[in-house]
C-alpha cells in the first residue's frame, strides 16, 4: 500500500475518480453519454500533443514550440490542399500536415541535438519564428471552405446514441487517432531501445552516451516526432472547427505541459508514463468542462487548474523530500 | 573577459540594427518623435525582462510575471474606478492614486513571496510553481473582472504613462530607475553576489553558509515587485486593466533575457546586456512598423534573431575551443 | 598468453590549448592486470576516454585484437569487448537494477526492441557472475554506493568483456569491499579478462597489478613489471620529485587549558550515538571509519547541516547550540566538503568570489553594498598566503588544478576567522605534490592555534598529519589512537577486523 501511494499515477487516479464522483453527485447529468462523449472529444487534440510533450519531458527537456508548429501545419496544409488538391483525400491532408510538422520539428532537433542547446530556449526562438512567418507571409485570414474530405471527416463518428432528451450524440472517429497515437507512444517508450534511450537520456545524458546510445539520433527522433504529432493535431483541429484559423492553438502550450506534469512526468527528466499523461489530460479537460455542470461559473476555470498544478506538484515535491530522508 | 566580449558584441548588434533601420526609413527613424515614442514603448517589456532576469539568475524562471502585473493593475483599477468617488477632489484623487500604487506594489510583493515559498520551501521546480501561480492569478483576475477590461483611470494616474519630466518620458525614467537599482543590487550588494552564486551551484551555496531559501524568497519577491511596476506603467499607458493583457510578454521576456546574455541555467547575466537587448528589439520593431511590416514580421524576426545569436555563439565557442 | 589485446600508439590529444596527451603509448596483454597510475591531471582519464572511444584523439592509433582504429566510436569499443567502469559508475538512476544490468547488452546486440523477460534473465545472470543478490526491481537511485558499483561491475562483465577498465574503483569502498573487488578482478583474470586498473592509491597499485604504466603531464614516464617498483619510486615517477612524509607531533598543552571543541553525548538517530571527544589547540584530530560509520554525519551535525538530536557541544568552554549552518559559522566552525566539485566550489565563478563569499556579511556597508575591490584584495592576500597558483583571481576557479581548488576552499574559511575547520577527505582528487603542501599547511595552522579535524580513509594521510585518531564504527567511536599507536598497519588492522 505504501509503495502504491508513492506512485504518483496511483494517487492522481484516486483523486481523479473522487472528483468524478463528486461532480456526478452534484449533477448526475455529468454521467450522461453526451457529456462523456464531449469530454472524450476534448481530450483528442490535447492528448495527441501531450503524448509528444511526454517524450520531450522524459528526455529532460521542455518544448513550447509545438503549438506554433501545430497552427502552422494546420493553416499551411489547408492552403496547400485548397490550391493543389481541392479534391484530395483525408489521408493526404494528414500526410501533408504531419510532414510539415516533422520538418519544422527537425529545426528544433538540429539546434538541440546539433548545438547542444536547451530546448526551452530554442523552442522560444522557433515558436516566434514559425508563428511570425505564418502570420506575416502565409496569411492571417480564417479559411472557411475546407476541402470536402476534411468536412466529411468532421461528421464521421464511431458511436452514436440518442440521449434521454432525444438529442443525438456522437463520438467522433478521430478518437481512434488518439488511441493509435497512445499505442504507438506506449510501444515506443516501453518496448523499443529508442524509447529506453529517451528514458536513459533523461536520467543521465553522460551515461547514455557512454553506453553507446546515439544521442543525436534520439533527439532528432524526439523533436521530429513531436513536430509530426503537432502537425497531425493541427489538421485535426481544423477538422473539428471546420475552418483553419491561424490564431488558434497557440497559447495552449502551458496547459498541455501542465497536463503531462500533472500525470507524473518529472520536469527534470527521466520519469513519466503514457497512462499518467492521459490521466493528466483527462483531469485538465474534466476541470475545464465540468465547472459549469456543477454550477461554478466558467471563469473560475483557471483558478482551479492553477490550484491543481500547485497542489499536485507540491505533493510530489514533498513526497520526494520525505523519500530522500528515508533512504539516507 | 568573456562577459565583456559578449556585451560588446550585443552593443555592436544594437548599433547595426539601429543604422539599418535608420537607412531603411530615411527621415523617419532618426527623428526626435520616433526616439521619444520608442522611449515610451520599450519600458513595459524592459521592466518585465528585468524581473525575468532575476529569476533566471537564480537558475529558475518566472512564468507568472505578466499575471502578477495584470493582477496589480486590476486591483489598482478597482480602487481608482470603483472605490474612488466620481466627484473626488484633486487632493483626494492624489491620495487614492498613492494608495492604489501602494496596493499594486504590495500585490507584486505578496505574489512574489508566494512563488518564492513554493520554490524555496516546498521545493516545486520554478517553471511549474510559477505556471501554477500564473493560472491562479489570471484566474482570480478573470473572476474579479468577469473577463472585462477595467477602463477610466484618473488623469493624474495616466500621467505616469503618458507625460514627460523635462525631455524624458516617465516610463523611460521608471525603467532607468529600476535598471540602476538592480545594477547596484546585483553587482555591488551581498544579495546580488549570493544570487549569482546560488544560480551557479546551489549545493555549494548551502555549504558556504548562504541562506539559500531566504535569498530565493527575496529574489522572487523582487521579481514580483518589478512585475507590479510594469503593471503600473502598462495601465497608465493604456488607460485600462485587463486580466489577460500582454500575455505574450512572458516568453518575450525570456527571449530578451537570453539575447541579453543571461544564462538559462543560472549564475550569469547583467543589467547592461539585458538593456541593450531590449533596445535592439525595440529598434527592430519600430523600424519594421515604419516599413509597414506587420507585427507578425517583427515576431518572426525576433525568433530568428534569437536562433541566430545562439548559432553565432555556438560556432564562436567552437572556434575558440579548436583554435587554442 | 603473451598475446597483446590492446595497443594504443602515439596518441595525441589537446583541449582548448592544453596538451592532455602527448605521444602516449600503452600495451595490455590478454588476461593481464595492468595499472595506470598518475596524479590528477596527468592525462589518465583522457586516455581512458580515448580507449573507450568517447574522446577522439588528434593523432595516433588504437589496435584492438590486431584491428586498427583511427577513430574509435564508443559502440566499436564495446563490440571489441572494452568495458569502462567510470568513477561515477555511469548508471541510470531512474531505471531499475534489472534494466541497468541489461541495457548495455541489449544495445550491444543492436536490438531495436526490448524483451522484458530477457532483461530479467540477463540481469539475473549478470549478478550471478559476481555472486551477489540485489532487488532487481529497485530503482538504482535508491541503492547505496557499494551496491551501485556492484551493478556497474556485473553489467560490464555481462557483455563478454575482454578488457575491463576501472577508474578509481576503490574511492567509495570500505576495506572489506575493496578486498571483495580484488577477488572479483582475480577471478576475471582466470577467465582471460584483462583489467586496466586506474588509481592514485599507491598501496593498491602494488597489491593488485602485474604491470604498471605511469603518466605525468600527459606523457608516459615509465612502464614495467610491478616488482620493479616500490612506493617511493612510484611517487617519484608520478610527481617528478621526492616527497618526504614525516609524522606530526602535537604540541598539545596539557591540563588547564580549555579544549577548542568539546563534544559530549552527541547523538543523531540512525547515524551516530553517544559521541564524546575533545579537540585541543595545536592538535590535528583525525576521524576514520568505514563508509556509513557515521563519520560524515558527525561532521555535518557539527556544521549544522543536519543537526544532532541530543548531546552538547562546547567551543572554547562555552556551550553552543547548532541548529543551522549559520549557527555553526557564527561559532567559528567551518566545513570543507568531500565533493569539491558539487559542494565546495562555484566552478564557473571567479577564484576571488569563491573566496570572499564567506565574508560578505562582515564587509557589508550601508544598504548591504559590498566594496568589491576591497573584497578582491582580501581574496588576493589569501591567495598569496596559501600559495594558490593563480595569475588572475578573476578567472573562473575551474581553470585551477585540484590542489589549488582545494586551497581556494580553505582560503574561504580562513578568511572567516574560523576557530575550527573540519575537512572531509581534504586531499581526495588532489595530486601528490599538492597533497603534501596542503597537509603541511594544515599542520602549520594547527600550530598557530586553529582547531583542525580531518575525516579521511586515506590511512597514510592520517598517519602523516594527525596527532590523534578516532575510529568510528556503526555510529560509535570504538578506538582512540595517540602517539606511537598511530601507525599504518595498526589502523588497517582495526578497519579490516570490524564485524
Amino acid at each position: 500500500m505504501k509503495k502504491l501511494l508513492q506512485q504518483h499515477e496511483f494517487v492522481v487516479t484516486i483523486v481523479f475518480f473522487l472528483v468524478v464522483i463528486l461532480i456526478g453527485a452534484i449533477n448526475p447529468a455529468f454521467f450522461s453519454i453526451g457529456n462523456i462523449f464531449s469530454l472524450l472529444k476534448s481530450m483528442i487534440i490535447r492528448g495527441i500533443l501531450a503524448l509528444g510533450v511526454l517524450i520531450v519531458i522524459i528526455s529532460g527537456n521542455v518544448d513550447i514550440s509545438f503549438t506554433a508548429i501545430s497552427a502552422f501545419a494546420m493553416y499551411t496544409t489547408s492552403k496547400i490542399m485548397l490550391a493543389l488538391f481541392p479534391e484530395g483525400g483525408l489521408l493526404l491532408a494528414f500526410a501533408i500536415g504531419g510532414l510539415i510538422g516533422l520538418l519544422l520539428g527537425s529545426i528544433n532537433a538540429s539546434f538541440v541535438a546539433g548545438m547542444k542547446l536547451p530546448a526551452l530556449i530554442v523552442s522560444l526562438g522557433t515558436s516566434s519564428a514559425i508563428r511570425g512567418f505564418m502570420l506575416a507571409f502565409i496569411g492571417v485570414k480564417i479559411i472557411n471552405n475546407l476541402p470536402a474530405s476534411l468536412i466529411a471527416y468532421s461528421r464521421s463518428y464511431i458511436a452514436k446514441f440518442t440521449d434521454a432528451s432525444g438529442k443525438i450524440v456522437t463520438l467522433p472517429s478521430a478518437i481512434i487517432m488518439l488511441i493509435a497515437v497512445t499505442i504507438i507512444v506506449w510501444f515506443i517508450l516501453r518496448y523499443t531501445m529508442l524509447g529506453r534511450g529517451v528514458y536513459a537520456l533523461g536520467g543521465d545524458p553522460v551515461s547514455t552516451e557512454r553506453a553507446g546510445f546515439n544521442i543525436k539520433a534520439i533527439q532528432y527522433f524526439i523533436y521530429c516526432f513531436m513536430g509530426f504529432l503537432s502537425g497531425i493535431a493541427g489538421v485535426l483541429h481544423s477538422v473539428f472547427m471546420r475552418n483553419a484559423n491561424p490564431f488558434d492553438i497557440v497559447g495552449t502550450e502551458l496547459i498541455v505541459i501542465a497536463s503531462v506534469v500533472l500525470g507524473g512526468a518529472s520536469i527534470t527528466g527521466g520519469k513519466g508514463t503514457v497512462y499518467g499523461t492521459l490521466l493528466g489530460v483527462a483531469f485538465t479537460v474534466l476541470i475545464e468542462n465540468s465547472l459549469i455542470i456543477i454550477g461554478v461559473p466558467s471563469y473560475w476555470q483557471k483558478v482551479v487548474i492553477g490550484l491543481i498544478i500547485v497542489v499536485s506538484t507540491a505533493a510530489s515535491a514533498l513526497r520526494e523530500k520525505f523519500a530522500k530522508l528515508e533512504i539516507s | 573577459m568573456a562577459a565583456d566580449r559578449s556585451i560588446l558584441q550585443l552593443l555592436l548588434i544594437a548599433i547595426v540594427v539601429f543604422i539599418i533601420m535608420a537607412l531603411l526609413n530615411p527621415g523617419k527613424f532618426l527623428t526626435l518623435l520616433n526616439i521619444e515614442s520608442m522611449a515610451y514603448q520599450f519600458p513595459e517589456l524592459g521592466i518585465i525582462s528585468l524581473g525575468m532576469m532575476i529569476a533566471m539568475l537564480s537558475g529558475g524562471i518566472d512564468l507568472s510575471i505578466v499575471s502578477i502585473a495584470n493582477m496589480a493593475s486590476i486591483l489598482m483599477g478597482l480602487i481608482l474606478t470603483k472605490m474612488m468617488p466620481q466627484n473626488a477632489a484633486n487632493n483626494q484623487i492624489v491620495l487614492f492614486v498613492a494608495f492604489a500604487l501602494l496596493i499594486s506594489l504590495l500585490t507584486g510583493l505578496i505574489s512574489g513571496l508566494i512563488n518564492g515559498f513554493l520554490i524555496a520551501h516546498v521545493g516545486i521546480p520554478a517553471i511549474l510553481a510559477t505556471l501554477g501561480t500564473s493560472q491562479i492569478l489570471t484566474g482570480i483576475a478573470i473572476v474579479i473582472t468577469k473577463g472585462y477590461a477595467v477602463p477610466g483611470f484618473p488623469e493624474i494616474f495616466l500621467k505616469i504613462g503618458n507625460s514627460k519630466l523635462f525631455i524624458f518620458p516617465i516610463p523611460f525614467l521608471v525603467f532607468l530607475a529600476c535598471a540602476i537599482v538592480l545594477f547596484f543590487l546585483l553587482q555591488k550588494s551581498s544579495f546580488g553576489i549570493r544570487l549569482y552564486l546560488i544560480g551557479t551551484n546551489i549545493k555549494a551555496s548551502v555549504f558556504s553558509g548562504i541562506k539559500v531559501k531566504s535569498i530565493l524568497m527575496k529574489s522572487y519577491a523582487l521579481t514580483g515587485v518589478l512585475a507590479s511596476i510594469a503593471g503600473i506603467v502598462m495601465t497608465a499607458r493604456t488607460n485600462s486593466a485587463k486580466a489577460d493583457y500582454g500575455s505574450s510578454y512572458v516568453l518575450q521576456a525570456v527571449l530578451v533575457a537570453v539575447l541579453g546574455g543571461v544564462n538559462p541555467a543560472g549564475g550569469f547575466g547583467s543589467v547592461i546586456g539585458l538593456s541593450i537587448a531590449v533596445l535592439s528589439l525595440q529598434f527592430l520593431s519600430s523600424g519594421f512598423n515604419m516599413l509597414r511590416f506587420s507585427n507578425f514580421a517583427t515576431e518572426f524576426t525576433w525568433g530568428m534573431f534569437l536562433l541566430l545569436i545562439m548559432g553565432i555563439n555556438y560556432f564562436q565557442n567552437k572556434r575558440i575551443k579548436s583554435s587554442k | 598468453m603473451e598475446q597483446v589485446f590492446l595497443a594504443v600508439e602515439n596518441i595525441d590529444k589537446s583541449f582548448a590549448g592544453v596538451h592532455a596527451l602527448n605521444d602516449v603509448s600503452l600495451k595490455i596483454k590478454k588476461g593481464e592486470i595492468h595499472c595506470l597510475a598518475g596524479e590528477n591531471g596527468s592525462g589518465k582519464s583522457t586516455l581512458i576516454k580515448v580507449i573507450a572511444g568517447v574522446e577522439k584523439p588528434d593523432s595516433g592509433q588504437i589496435i584492438i585484437d590486431n584491428k586498427k582504429y583511427h577513430h574509435l566510436h564508443p559502440i566499436d569499443a564495446i563490440h571489441e569487448g572494452i568495458q569502462v567502469i567510470y568513477q561515477d559508475f555511469s548508471l541510470f538512476p531512474n531505471l531499475t537494477v534489472a534494466e541497468n544490468l541489461a541495457l548495455n547488452s541489449q544495445l550491444e546486440m543492436r536490438k531495436k526492441l526490448v524483451s522484458w523477460k530477457q532483461v530479467k534473465e540477463t540481469a539475473e545472470k549478470a549478478l550471478q557472475l559476481i555472486n551477489v543478490d540485489l532487488d532487481l526491481n529497485r530503482l538504482v537511485e535508491n541503492l547505496p554506493v557499494a551496491d551501485k558499483q556492484l551493478v556497474a561491475i556485473s553489467r560490464a562483465l555481462m557483455q563478454d568483456a575482454k578488457l575491463v577498465i576501472m577508474d578509481e574503483p576503490t574511492t567509495a569502498l570500505t576495506q572489506k569491499e575493496v578486498e571483495r573487488l580484488f577477488k572479483i578482478i582475480k577471478s576475471m583474470q582466470e577467465k582471460g579478462i584483462s583489467t586496466l586498473f586506474v588509481s592514485h592509491k599507491l598501496r593498491e597499485v602494488l597489491d593488485i597489478s602485474e604491470r604498471l604504466t605511469i603518466l605525468r603531464n600527459g606523457q608516459k614516464v615509465i612502464e614495467g613489471n610491478v616488482e620493479e617498483f616500490d612506493e617511493t619510486k612510484i611517487t617519484y615517477y608520478m610527481t617528478g620529485r621526492n616527497v618526504s612524509s614525516n609524522k606530526f607531533i602535537s604540541e598539545k598543552k596539557s591540563g588547564d587549558e580549555k579544549p577548542i571543541l568539546s563534544v559530549t553525548n552527541l547523538s543523531s538517530d540512525g547515524f551516530f550515538d553517544d559521541i564524546n571527544f575533545d579537540l585541543y589547540k595545536g592538535e590535528v584530530l583525525g576521524i576514520t571509519g568505514l563508509l556509513g560509520s557515521g563519520r560524515t554525519e558527525l561532521a555535518l551535525a557539527l556544521f549544522g547541516y543536519s543537526p544532532a538530536d541530543k548531546g552538547e557541544i562546547h567551543i572554547n568552554g562555552q556551550k553552543i547550540h547548532i541548529k543551522s549552518i549559520q549557527d555553526a559559522m557564527r561559532n567559528g566552525i567551518a566545513y570543507v566538503p568531500e565533493d569539491r566539485l558539487n559542494e565546495g566550489l562555484f566552478m564557473k565563478q571567479s577564484i576571488s568570489r569563491n573566496i570572499y563569499v564567506g565574508i560578505l556579511d562582515s564587509i557589508k556597508k550601508a544598504l548591504g553594498l559590498i566594496n568589491v575591490s576591497e573584497a578582491d584584495s582580501i581574496a588576493a592576500s589569501l591567495i598569496k598566503d596559501l600559495n594558490i597558483n593563480a595569475d588572475d583571481p578573476l578567472r573562473p576557479v575551474q581553470t585551477l588544478s585540484g590542489g589549488n581548488q582545494q586551497r581556494v576552499v580553505l582560503a574561504r574559511w580562513l578568511s572567516t576567522k574560523a576557530k575550527l575547520i573540519i575537512l572531509n577527505g581534504p586531499t581526495v582528487g588532489v595530486d601528490i605534490g599538492s597533497k603534501t603542501d596542503i597537509l603541511e599547511k594544515l599542520k602549520e595552522l594547527a600550530k598557530e592555534g586553529l582547531g583542525i579535524m580531518i575525516i579521511s580513509d586515506d590511512i597514510p594521510e592520517l598517519v602523516q598529519t594527525c596527532s590523534r585518531i578516532l575510529v568510528m564504527h556503526k555510529g560509535k567511536i570504538i578506538r582512540t589512537l595517540e602517539g606511537d599507536e598511530i601507525e599504518e598497519k595498526a589502523i588497517s588492522n582495526i578497519l579490516n577486523n570490524l564485524d
